[in-house]
């Protein structure tokens, strides 16, 4: 996972907006997690289209971050969310 | 008591019918005279009531789904209503356009079983010829852009194979692989001296399971499952009773795990008589072992009685005839020393045919011990 690819969310898993908890969910065969609002506003733009790098600069600018921290904290997440196969890099 | 935690997922026994008879099939024994299958308008409300109450996972199992005639509609409702729906079968009865239309409607993941990797030893288990079919079926899965599971139980025949089935999931695709052990309830523990491992067996299993773990890291989910007969502490089974699953059989029956009307002395109310929220929120079966008040010595005090709730309580009953008792897995029951008894049995390996799961109950009463 590096700032050009462009991660999608794994065939297997679908987010959700729960009622229940006003988070969003990831789904997965007999699993789900239940996402804090920057991991779903993250997960949100794993369309294929964006890259890493813009989706960075997409939360930065929400969040009135600097990049660079935000930088840091997307790819710790994606690799992540990657290793546990929910998240696939196309670059 | 406080209100009770929302349920996440619910298991719809579509029907106890299958074309396959396996060997520890975790249907109950008697599941013949569960005859009256929901019909098609129950389980439309069943699911709506599920989702209102928090479910968000939907299972639709059986027995074999596929001989429903109505798949069709419940999952087009489950997308509705988005619900995350998974279709566990056994793959026989099933046409390629029908589960092309179930891509459609909007069907998020097919998990399919698997005895075995060698045909003959997977047919001997499941008592009928269907290993080539359940092949093709899986090749149709991933053509069709289904995520596939992949599920093996696993025993004492065909443990030593764990290696040969993480290949061949491998070169079928499939995005996970549950490599569950055999439990000892239902048809298994009928069938336990044929089924049970030996530790050997079952370590170098893990050791197996664990090595495909890592390499296939990011690419597919293994999950290996031990059988509770090792495992010194019980497991959290059903994540607690009446916490995180509702259980539907064929017939109606709203349950905290799929066997749990196989408990002598509980009453569980139909989703036929009453809303489904009535019946998790406030019913004497999803009651009855909920929160700790029922818990007996060594679990009321124990300090893991929040991680493992006291374990299996069909486990307890079909080992100990009370189903309040700690789970015998617990090397801190009373009772341990059955699970003990059953393992040198293993150990020592004597022979022991199989007996096929059937309408008619097998002779040996399901309390084994």
């Amino acid at each position: 996972m590096d700032a050009l690819s462009r991660p999608r969310l794994a065939a297997k898993a679908r987010l959700r907006f729960d009622r229940k908890s006003s988070r969003y969910m990831l789904l997965y065969p007999e699993r789900g997690l239940v996402l804090n609002p920057t991991a779903a506003d993250v997960l949100q733009r794993c369309d294929g289209e964006r890259t890493v790098g813009s989706i960075v600069e997409e939360l930065a600018r929400k969040y009135g971050h600097e990049p660079p921290a935000v930088e840091r904290e997307v790819m710790s997440f994606l690799q992540t969310m990657a290793d546990r196969g929910l998240v696939q890099a196309a670059t | 008591m406080s209100e009770p935690a929302r349920p996440y997922t619910l298991v719809a026994e579509l029907t106890y019918r299958c074309p396959l008879r396996c060997v520890y099939c975790s249907n109950p024994l008697d599941y013949g005279r569960h005859d009256r299958e929901l019909d098609t308008a129950t389980w439309l409300r069943v699911l709506r009531e599920a989702e209102d109450l928090g479910v968000v996972q939907l299972n639709l199992t059986g027995g074999e789904p596929l001989v429903r005639d109505d798949l069709e509609a419940l999952i087009a409702e489950a997308r509705r209503l988005d619900l995350y729906t998974n279709l566990i079968t056994s793959g026989i009865p099933l046409r390629r356009e029908r589960l092309a239309r179930f891509r459609e409607l909007g069907l998020d993941n097919v998990q399919i079983s698997i005895q075995d990797t060698v045909p003959a030893a997977s047919d001997r288990i499941a008592g009928l010829r269907s290993f080539d079919r359940k092949l093709e079926i899986a090749g149709w899965v991933k053509e069709l852009g289904f995520p596939l599971t992949l599920n093996t139980v696993l025993h004492r025949e065909n443990l030593e194979r764990v290696g040969e089935v993480v290949a061949l999931a491998e070169r079928l695709g499939a995005d996970r692989l549950e490599l569950a052990n055999a439990q000892y309830v239902g048809w298994a523990l009928t069938n336990r001296a044929a089924l049970l491992p030996t530790r050997g067996q079952l370590d170098r299993a893990r050791a197996v399971a664990a090595e495909a773990r890592r390499r296939l890291r990011g690419r597919m989910e293994v999950l290996f499952v031990t059988p509770d007969y090792y495992a010194e502490l019980p497991k959290a089974c059903m994540d607690g009773w009446g916490r995180r699953f509702i259980v539907i059989t064929p017939d109606g029956l709203a349950l905290p795990c799929h066997a749990a009307h196989t408990l002598p002395g509980f009453e569980f109310d139909s989703v036929s008589e009453r809303p489904l929220g009535a019946i998790w929120l406030d019913s004497a079966g999803f009651s009855a072992f909920r929160g700790e008040t029922w818990m007996p010595e060594p679990c009321r005090s124990c300090d893991r009685r929040a991680i493992d709730f006291g374990g299996c309580r069909c486990q307890a009953f079909l080992l100990t005839g009370n189903p309040a008792a700690t789970d015998p897995v617990c090397r801190l029951s009373s009772h341990h020393g059955l699970i003990e008894t059953a393992r040198e049995a293993a150990a020592e390996g004597r022979p022991a045919s199989l007996v096929y799961r059937s309408l008619r109950a097998p002779a040996i009463s399901s309390s084994a011990e």
